[in-house]
């Protein structure tokens, strides 16, 4: 399997909070990689450092190195733009920008310089349709995104972020904030989403971890307890800790 | 009844009597602002309509003829209704883009320190009387306006000479002077635009500044009307700073030309006027109103628009 993404010894401050320490990580292409651990273990932080959204945080300071298809995305030639067009993101609760749900799906194809409303109009219809939404929204694209339900909403950002063709899907608790039945249909969407794309989720449910993700990573107090396969990780865990956690001994 | 347990009936008396005061004062006072805004705007009506009638409304308000103590008197008022809207118009114009890149940079773009250094700086602007803002623009703008009206009329014997007391300097004066009601009302705006949504675009791969055209400017759209309607207002309302700077006398509302508010010919001529001048004059004040009313109105209506949007 290629390695999509490399990380080697990284190191995270917030001010004085070492919130990321040592982190080795290899993300395989096409598999969903689950992010497990506590509140606060660093899981959030670590996928945000993957697309550099970390960057808008006042007071941040980040060592190490991140190999994205083998480029570092530190390095000081990255444009950070070309960067998150790779590597997309959902959010914890569904934000979509108060335009219609055509524009909606159409701000990042415009943003990056696609002005021909035929090639608008099939994005938008393929990013819909990779999100599997379009069937319930093709007849009321014009009408505002927030109307849609929670669920919708959120299947909407998926598609967003796919309609600026990215390699990399950066997912953070994405179906946190959903009722059983939404999350159910983003959880089926992921196994059709990793056909195409590089999947780092971040989840507190571990029963979704199992569910979804090939590989699994234990994030504790800033490092990574353990990384393994996700049925290794949970019928065989190496560490203590990690066994304590999946047995919710703690956490 | 068990004696030993505290009744629930209360003194009944005493405690109301502060109850009910209290009630009353407040009603009171809530009916005084009622009383103070009905009755202004009924004895405009009153004083304001009769020379309406006298005069003939087609003549005040399209006549463009302005001699009160000719005889006969003539009283259009045509060329001040203008010379307010093309004042009020073009200093929103300036104004409004200068105040709303404050804004944006204040909330935006500026380092927290900066912002923190010109923040304060903003409120005091606004603080400053209105009358300063005239003696600055009189030690100014005029003088300034003269070299230019100089430079660009010469030799012209049409161009009636202002000395540079003209619409320009009033506009400029204007436009200053509405910057601190765009730039705060837009900032708390353009700061209530959910922080999500600026994440959501930046993890697309938009640069800042597209984020802040595409995204944050059209969420805060209802706030930046606001702002703009509330910088009309005060535009239109303002008095004593520009009666000082725009030479004060009534001409068809051209750059160079000195020219007459409906504010700045009630401020001019009320110390003198009498008999139907003086009436005129109230006439002007109603027209004057007419507009904050209007303003007012559509103000409204984008707030309640805007609070239909949110929900």
């Amino acid at each position: 399997m290629n390695i999509k993404i490399a990380t080697s010894d990284l190191n995270l401050y917030y001010g004085t909070n070492h919130a990321l320490k040592n982190i080795n990580l290899d993300l395989y292409e096409n598999q969903i990689t689950a992010l497990i651990g506590p509140s606060g273990c660093g899981k959030s932080t670590y996928l945000k450092t993957l697309n550099r959204m970390n960057d808008l945080v006042p007071g941040v300071k980040i060592d190490g190195k991140i190999l994205l298809d083998g480029e570092d995305i530190y390095s000081p030639k990255v444009d950070a733009t070309l960067l998150r067009k790779k590597v997309g993101m959902v959010f914890q609760q569904p934000n979509p920008f108060p335009m219609s749900i055509y524009d909606n799906i159409a701000y990042g194809p415009r943003i990056h310089g696609i002005k021909n409303k035929a090639r608008l109009d099939e994005i938008v219809e393929n990013s819909l349709r990779g999100a599997a939404l379009w069937d319930e929204v093709h007849d009321r694209m014009k009408k505002s995104a927030l109307g849609l339900s929670g669920g919708q909403q959120q299947r909407l950002c998926i598609a967003r972020a796919l309609a600026v063709e990215p390699e990399v899907l950066l997912m953070d608790e994405p179906t946190s904030a959903l009722d059983p039945i939404s999350t159910l249909k983003i959880e089926d969407l992921m196994g059709e989403l990793k056909k195409k794309y590089t999947v780092v989720i971040v989840t507190h449910n571990m029963q979704q971890a199992t569910r979804i993700a090939d590989y699994t990573a234990f994030f504790l107090v800033g490092e990574i307890i353990e990384y393994a396969p996700t049925t290794e990780l949970f019928s065989r865990p190496k560490e203590k800790k990690t066994e304590d956690y999946i047995t919710g001994r703690f956490g | 009844m068990n004696k030993n347990t505290p009744s629930i009936f209360a003194n009944r008396k005493r405690k109301s009597a502060v109850e009910k005061t209290a009630q009353y004062i407040f009603t009171g006072c809530g009916f005084l602002a009622i009383l103070a805004v009905l009755s202004i705007t009924a004895y405009m009506i009153i004083s304001g309509t009769p020379a309406l009638f006298k005069v003939g409304i087609l003549e005040i308000l399209f006549g463009n003829i302005w001699t009160p103590t000719a005889d006969p008197a003539s009283f259009g008022i045509l060329y001040v209704i203008l010379t307010s809207i093309a004042g009020t118009f073009l200093a929103i114009l300036i104004g409004v883009p200068i105040g709303l890149f404050t804004a944006i940079f204040l909330a935006e773009t500026a380092p927290p320190k900066l912002a923190a250094a010109v923040r304060p700086a903003i409120e005091l602007l606004a603080g400053i009387p209105s009358v300063i803002y005239g003696l600055l623009g009189v030690m100014i703008l005029n003088p300034l306006m003269y070299k230019l009206e100089l430079k660009i009329f010469e030799g012209s014997t049409t161009h009636q000479f202002s000395g540079g007391a003209n619409l320009i300097s009033a506009v400029l004066v204007l436009a200053v002077m509405i910057l601190p009601t765009v730039i705060n009302i837009s900032e708390s705006a353009l700061r209530a635009v959910p922080k999500h949504l600026k994440s959501a675009s930046l993890a697309l791969g938009a640069t800042q500044i597209q984020t802040i055209f595409k995204v944050i400017l059209p969420a805060a759209k209802s706030g930046v009307m606001t702002a703009i309607v509330l910088g009309c207002g005060r535009a239109i309302g303002e008095a004593m700073a520009i009666t000082l700077v725009s030479g004060s006398s009534v001409n068809i509302p051209l750059p160079f030309n000195s020219v007459r508010f409906l504010t700045t010919a009630i401020v001019a001529e009320m110390s003198y006027a009498e008999g139907l001048h003086r009436e005129v004059l109230f006439t002007v004040g109603l027209v004057l109103f007419a507009f904050i009313m209007i303003i007012n109105i559509v103000l409204n209506r984008i707030f309640k628009k805007g609070a239909a949007g949110h929900e």
